[in-house]
């Protein structure tokens, strides 16, 4: 009964999002304000029957109602409740079905928190998300409805992967999700404004902080996963390049370049079209990531050809929102032209160039992902784009960027003298040039170029960081928390490229063979194995080495890797030990046993790699105080006079 | 002028990147194009299969690993040094990475099978489908 009202909820959603994205449509073309008025409401009653579908289906994985097919496939009684409620959005129909309502969610919040939005402007926002809406629980309901029953109701449900029962990747894909819906709202705001043919600087203000919370749990998403592979997976990696991963990172690396380019149109009231053609490809960057990750595509780009009515809905459904907003953009984008004007040599040259860097890096990932995929289709053969690609790629690509961080925060608008920049910043550059290609020698007596570039450009950058921070700190008495907020995930930029560098630099990585009390040194630190006990889990048993880590004849930490098998399954596990400090990890992990009591083992020692993550909870951070940032929230009359002052002062030649 | 710096920074990042891509494709081999020679010398690629049931041997006091791989028409001798991962076993369904000796033996460089005991690589099953359409086995493959 309660599956049944689940899909019944779902259907009354879709009649209220078409009402929601169709009346309020017209009302802002015809000007009615009882057509507009609907819009809001209307985003609400669907959050409320999305939530509600989303409830029975979580209660049906709760109470382990295996007639309902979604159920039985992923989970079982002996699952605990935690992935009971993480397992609805394990797999195909329930991750649509989260997908879905962290849509709702957005709409809902855009229609509450932005009350002081034109009513026209908002009535088109919430049309054109609603419009989304459809198209998702369309697929839902034609396609992919995870309220589907079996007959008979089989006693117990298939047995559950155990790798992916992890706190860390169970809150991984919602995470993820409103990262990738929130871009949604820039999207739907883009959308309006080419609608209506009006976009200025307070349409940046208030499509800004929408962009960049959607970012900041984008970041968060995606380094969770990373975390999760290097703990999990049982091989120390943190980046695979695997299509998974890109598929969310692409959308990242056109949302970073979005977040800078809305802020020179908040500012400048220039690069407009740039910006609304940003968001629609931030936002049709995510859809396609949903679907290369939920589509099956991967598995086998056939599973495409075996089920045509979700592969051909996916297609057509694509073509419409990016065809259609591109269409659109065609046509209007004379509309929304830029007003302002700008020297070569400024600030907002330094965020176009930014722009244009992290386009391109998205356009290489893309090529690298899709290729392969597209090739397959086409039946002209199987290949994949080695790792060795991705790597120099982005190293090369990206090493403009870092270069640019340093100048950009320093650099004024419109104009900026390059002698005044010079002065102040050669030093530092020289400084940190030094800096870079001296630590390496420092580190193990090598000189690295490859590293040094790395290591200097993380200094540059934080050094270059700090002291605008502190320049602005003396010049004001108040810092706004969108610039500490900039210079939080910049700061968090240069951790990150800095425990990159690192780790790809100096990990050292060793599979070996080791017998009880043999010894091996790395990196000054000596690993002596002791031999392996048995364990008894709550559902698995196994085996655990000990395995003692000395470093000049102190013993600093015993490390416990474990082999599982859980009850209901075949093969083994690995279960990682790891040693962590700030400055570096010690990693091991069990192979197999080779008679005698022998293993083979890997013992890895990562320097530094905490820093990667550690940089990307900075950039969340940085994200998160950025749109706390009062002016966000300030009344619409406040700002604009501000900002038509600055576009005067602009435009004079 | 920046548009020129543009053109040009663009026209060097896509030359680079051709180059890349181009060097670091990996192609795909099932056991049967190796047999028949299609199969690059000096470069790595990809091959898949099953691993033939009793084929997998050690060698004592080292990380040596031999085994067959076949896609039930053609058998491939591979070695590895390493460490195998937890979904490796006989019968299952894997793919590695590597390149190919004057010996017709596959010196891999790196061994994978997916987080999933069910889960068959998708040039793998296409693989033994193909050998298996063209009449090279009698027996039919599950997956």
């Amino acid at each position: 009964m309660i599956p049944e009202l689940g899909h019944f909820a779902l259907i009354i959603a879709l009649a209220i999002t078409v009402v929601q994205s169709v009346v309020p449509l017209f009302g802002a073309a015809r000007n009615d304000a009882a057509m507009i008025a609907i819009a809001r409401p209307a985003a609400y009653a669907q959050l409320f029957f999305v939530f509600l579908s989303y409830l029975a289906l979580t209660y049906a994985f709760i109470v382990h109602d295996f007639s309902v097919l979604y159920v039985a496939q992923h989970s079982n009684l002996l699952q605990p409740l935690l992935y009971r409620i993480s397992g609805v959005w394990g797999s195909h129909e329930g991750s649509l079905l989260l997908w879905a309502l962290t849509l709702s969610v957005w709409t809902a919040a855009v229609a509450l928190f932005s009350r002081h939005l034109p009513d026209v402007l908002m009535a088109r926002v919430l049309s054109v998300m609603g419009l989304i809406s459809i198209g998702f629980l369309l697929f839902m309901l034609f396609t992919s409805n995870p309220f589907e029953r079996i007959f008979p109701a089989p006693l117990d449900g298939n047995s559950l992967n155990p790798l992916l029962q992890d706190p860390g990747l169970a809150i991984h894909p919602p995470m993820l999700y409103m990262g990738y819906v929130g871009f949604s709202v820039a999207f739907a705001f883009a959308v309006a404004a080419l609608l209506g043919g009006r976009l200025d600087a307070t349409w940046a203000r208030w499509s800004r902080p929408w962009t960049t919370v959607a970012w900041a749990f984008l970041t968060f998403g995606i380094a969770l996963g990373s975390w999760w592979a290097y703990n999990e997976l049982g091989w120390g990696g943190w980046w695979f390049w695997d299509p998974v991963e890109n598929a969310s990172f692409m959308p990242w690396l056109v949302g970073t370049a979005l977040i800078h380019s809305l802020a020179v149109t908040e500012k400048r009231g220039v690069l407009k079209s740039w910006t609304v053609l940003l968001a629609i490809m931030a936002f049709s960057l995510s859809l396609l990531g949903t679907f290369i990750v939920r589509s099956g595509v991967l598995v086998s780009v056939h599973a495409f050809a075996t089920d045509p009515a979700r592969g051909v809905f996916i297609l057509i459904f694509l073509c419409l929102v990016v065809g259609g907003s591109l269409a659109l953009y065609a046509w209007r984008s004379e509309t929304v032209s830029s007003t302002g004007s700008f020297k070569w040599f400024s600030r907002e040259t330094a965020l176009l160039l930014n722009n244009v860097i992290l386009v391109t890096l998205a356009v290489a990932v893309f090529v690298g992902t899709l290729y392969p995929l597209v090739l397959d289709a086409f039946g002209l053969g199987k290949i994949s784009v080695g790792r060795p690609y991705f790597d120099n790629m982005f190293a090369l690509i990206s090493a403009p960027l870092l270069l640019l961080m340093g100048f950009g925060p320093f650099m004024r608008w419109k104009s900026d003298d390059p002698t005044r920049v010079r002065k102040s910043l050669s030093v530092v550059l020289a400084v940190s040039l030094a800096l870079g290609m001296v630590l390496p020698f420092m580190i193990d007596g090598a000189l690295k170029v490859g590293a040094g570039l790395g290591l200097a450009a993380a200094i540059w950058i934080g050094i270059t960081t700090l002291q605008s921070y502190i320049k602005r700190f003396r010049s004001a008495s108040k810092i706004p928390l969108a610039f500490t907020g900039m210079t939080m995930a910049h700061l968090g930029v240069a951790m990150f490229v800095a425990g990159v560098t690192m780790v790809m630099t100096y990990e050292q990585e060793k599979d070996l063979r080791m017998e009880p009390g043999s010894v091996y040194e790395m990196a000054g630190y000596e690993f002596k194995f002791l031999g392996t006990r048995k364990v008894q889990g709550p559902n698995y048993t196994g085996d655990e080495g000990r395995i003692e880590v000395w470093r000049s004849g102190e013993l600093i930490k015993e490390l416990n890797p474990q082999k599982r098998v859980y009850n209901d399954q075949n093969n083994p596990m690995t279960e990682s030990s790891i040693q962590i400090t700030l400055m570096r990890d010690l990693y091991s992990a069990l192979g197999e046993p080779l008679g005698g009591g022998a293993w083979s083992m890997r013992l890895y020692h990562k320097p530094m790699i905490r820093w990667i993550w550690l940089g990307s909870l900075f950039m969340t951070i940085g994200g998160v105080l950025a749109v706390s940032d009062k002016r966000y929230r300030r009344s619409r009359v406040a700002k604009p006079g501000v900002v038509k002052v600055q576009l005067a002062a602009g435009s004079r030649p | 002028m920046l548009v020129a710096m543009l053109v040009f920074g663009v026209g060097i990042a896509t030359v680079l990147a051709l180059t890349a891509f181009e060097e670091n494709l990996l192609y795909f081999y099932s056991p049967t194009q190796i047999h028949a020679g299609e199969a690059p010398q000096n470069r790595t690629f990809r091959v898949g299969g099953l691993v033939v049931d009793g084929s997998v041997r050690r060698e004592q006091g080292s990380l040596a690993v031999q085994f067959e791989l076949t896609d039930n028409a053609e058998v491939v001798p591979v070695t590895f040094t390493g460490i195998l991962p937890d979904l490796f076993r006989e019968g299952q369904g894997i793919v590695a990475m590597g390149q190919i000796d004057s010996n017709g033996l596959f010196v891999a460089d790196e061994v994978l099978a997916k987080h999933d005991e069910n889960y068959m690589p998708p040039e793998v099953a296409d693989a033994l489908n193909a050998a298996h359409e063209a009449g090279k086995t009698g027996m039919p493959t599950t997956y």
